[in-house]
């Protein structure tokens, strides 16, 4: 009723009249998905403002809204040979990259077989995959710790990264699991019939069809496994210092400042490495395969 | 070039407890360019992927020029396949996709790029070695997938359906290309497709496959002037039958009492008759003549599609020009010339 009243006052101009608002609707869409982008961006970062603001932070005292006065101490302490926060870094680092590896290592054939095949039991072999999820993890490690202690596992990295690999795991299968029941399975017989064996196949065909989901995976995992803490500490036993595990023992500490150029510490590269990742992915969103933008 | 290319003995393939393939044993002559045809469902696919390997048969052998081919892998099979669906590698271009084959036989790099910019220019894409394949057209896609293919100069080039996806002129294209590349290769060419006409006009020699069996095999003349059988004359497009029986080398319709010579044994047989073989106007002398009353006519493009009661018998279709004037309702005589129409065996799987 309204649109034809409203085309009958618009008289001498109809034509316009009816195009006009199917133009302007995808216009106003934009503007709203930018502003509520830029409000969750903000609603992510905003907490990280005091964060950095207290990592330079020399003397601050309760009224004043901003530190009187600047300093590098937080980041000097970051860098100072005498605390073990490099080591940290690298420790971090060196863990969260095998924990990636190994849990997409063994996430692919897993993914393969619940995306693929339609086998007996799939449901149930999916169920176990999710339940370290489900389940607290800490339960679980509490009694697979007497396992790791008897064969020497405790304590060491050695132990630690198997133990990461329990809530990686399930993600990478799932990730991995969702991409190979998009992928189409006839890339591989017709690799076959050009020549290639198996391995070929996996190394020429699947694993480049399926590289974004792999690069999501890995970059879940990474991040799983770089903010692992629980895990780290009963296993490691305090040995194994990861990034989280410094950052904990620097908040119990009175050192406001060293906590906070920590905190950013533990904070940055994760952000880069999703920012980074997300360029790369989306430029890329024509491989076909899901998970082409994250 | 003759002898025998590809030859299937007995081969049956079950999936689960369906037959996919029965006991299929045909042989296929090399340079051939053989067309399987058959509905859908049929088994030509599953045949097919038997013969390039990524199917194995659960009886029967896959031989190429005598030597078997059971257990060896699809990849060490010197045969093309080429799918209904393009499946260029979305990760590499034009031109990585054509040399993916080569390749993997580990050919050197100067011998990769000559092959690769020849077969292209074959095909007409020797512009496009660099695109990107999401660039493509349909068209161009299975271009690059017969050229992938081609690269490798196959024993036998295995195509799926290769063109059905496409869209009407541009299948006739590509028949035409796929004919010309098979005259210059003579390469041995199985082409499935569930579509006679295209079967026909692309190959010279199809085998019929119906119900997982081989209904049977010859040059396309022969499933319009001597069909092996009922369901064959069907599936090529008959439309009349005149059911009826042979008893010594003569057949005789159960309505009209037409008779014709036959080779068959005694029993039930149908003649089978195609609706452009029936004449509506003045039927010459030589002709044998039907009474019957013109029900419908339906304009067809090409022809006028013509129902005729036939008195005292079944409904049969004439094809007439396309400026002949019916009466619907009125008697007519339609014609038959004396050679006209075939005797198959009654059909007693199908019957019903």
């Amino acid at each position: 009723m309204t649109t034809t009243s409203r085309r009958v006052a618009a008289g001498a101009a109809p034509t316009q009249e009816a195009t006009e608002p199917v133009a302007r609707r995808p216009l106003s869409v934009r503007t709203g998905q930018r502003l509520l982008v830029g409000l969750l961006l903000v609603a992510v970062l905003l907490p990280l403002v005091p964060l950095l603001i207290w990592s330079v932070a020399g003397q601050w005292r309760y009224p004043d809204m901003l530190p009187q006065q600047l300093s590098l101490r937080g980041v000097g302490l970051l860098v100072d040979p005498r605390s073990d926060i490099l080591q940290g870094l690298g420790t971090s680092a060196g863990i969260a990259t095998a924990v990636a590896v190994l849990a997409c290592l063994i996430g692919f054939p897993a993914g393969r077989a619940i995306g693929l095949y339609r086998f007996r039991g799939r449901r149930a072999v999916q169920f176990l995959l999710l339940s370290p999820v489900i389940v607290p993890g800490l339960a679980v490690t509490l009694g697979i710790q007497v396992f790791f202690v008897r064969y020497h596992l405790s304590d060491s990295i050695l132990g630690v990264v198997p133990v990461q690999l329990m809530p990686t795991v399930p993600y990478a299968a799932i990730i991995l699991g969702a991409a190979f029941a998009n992928l189409d399975i006839d890339y591989e017989r017709q690799a076959r019939a050009l020549g290639a064996g198996p391995v070929r196949v996996l190394l020429f065909v699947t694993v480049p069809l399926l590289r974004p989901a792999i690069a999501v995976a890995a970059l879940l995992t990474f991040l799983i496994s770089w903010s692992e803490y629980v895990l780290t500490l009963l296993i490691g036993g305090g040995q194994v210092k990861t990034l989280p595990l410094l950052l904990f023992a620097a908040i119990g500490s009175s050192d406001t400042t060293a906590a906070a150029a920590l905190a950013v510490l533990v904070i940055a590269p994760p952000l880069l490495l999703v920012v980074a990742a997300t360029r790369l992915l989306s430029g890329r969103s024509g491989n076909g395969v899901g998970f082409g933008r994250l | 070039m003759t002898g025998t290319a590809i030859s299937l003995t007995g081969v049956r393939k079950m999936f689960g407890d369906t037959p996919a393939v029965r006991d299929l044993t045909t042989d296929i002559t090399a340079g051939s360019f053989t067309a399987l045809l058959g509905p859908s469902g049929c088994g030509k696919s599953t045949t097919l992927a038997m013969i390039g390997g990524l199917l194995d048969p659960d009886f029967g052998d896959v031989r190429f020029d005598g030597r078997s081919q059971l257990g060896v892998p699809a990849e060490r099979r010197p045969a093309g396949l080429v799918f209904q669906k393009p499946l260029l590698f979305p990760h590499l271009n034009v031109e990585q996709n054509v040399a993916f084959g080569l390749r993997m036989r580990r050919l050197d790099r100067a011998n990769t790029r000559d092959r690769v910019t020849s077969i292209l220019d074959r095909v007409q894409l020797g512009a496009m070695a660099k695109r990107r394949v999401g660039e493509l057209s349909g068209g161009q896609e299975q271009r690059v997938a017969l050229a992938r293919a081609l690269v490798l100069e196959p024993q036998v080039l295995l195509l799926d359906e290769p063109f059905s996806q496409l869209d009407a002129t541009l299948r006739a294209e590509m028949r035409c290309l796929v004919k010309d590349l098979h005259t210059e290769s003579q390469v041995t060419t199985v082409f499935v497709t569930h579509d006679q006409a295209e079967a026909v006009e692309v190959a010279d020699t199809i085998a019929l496959m119906l119900d997982g069996r081989l209904e049977g095999q010859g040059d396309p003349e022969m499933f319009y002037t001597a069909p092996p059988s009922l369901v064959a004359a069907r599936f090529f497009g008959v439309t009349n039958e005149l059911p009826g029986t042979v008893r010594t080398g003569v057949f005789t319709a159960a309505s009209t009492g037409l008779r014709r010579p036959a080779t068959l044994p005694d029993g039930p047989a149908v003649l089978v008759i195609r609706p452009e073989t029936i004449t509506l106007t003045s039927p010459s002398g030589d002709d044998d003549t039907m009474d019957g009353v013109a029900v419908a006519a339906r304009f067809a493009g090409t022809h006028l599609a013509v129902d005729v009661q036939l008195t005292g018998g079944p409904l049969v279709t004439a094809h007439a020009p396309v400026t002949t004037s019916v009466r619907l309702g009125a008697p007519m005589t339609v014609g038959l010339p004396r050679a006209g129409g075939v005797v198959v065996a009654a059909d007693l799987r199908h019957a019903g």
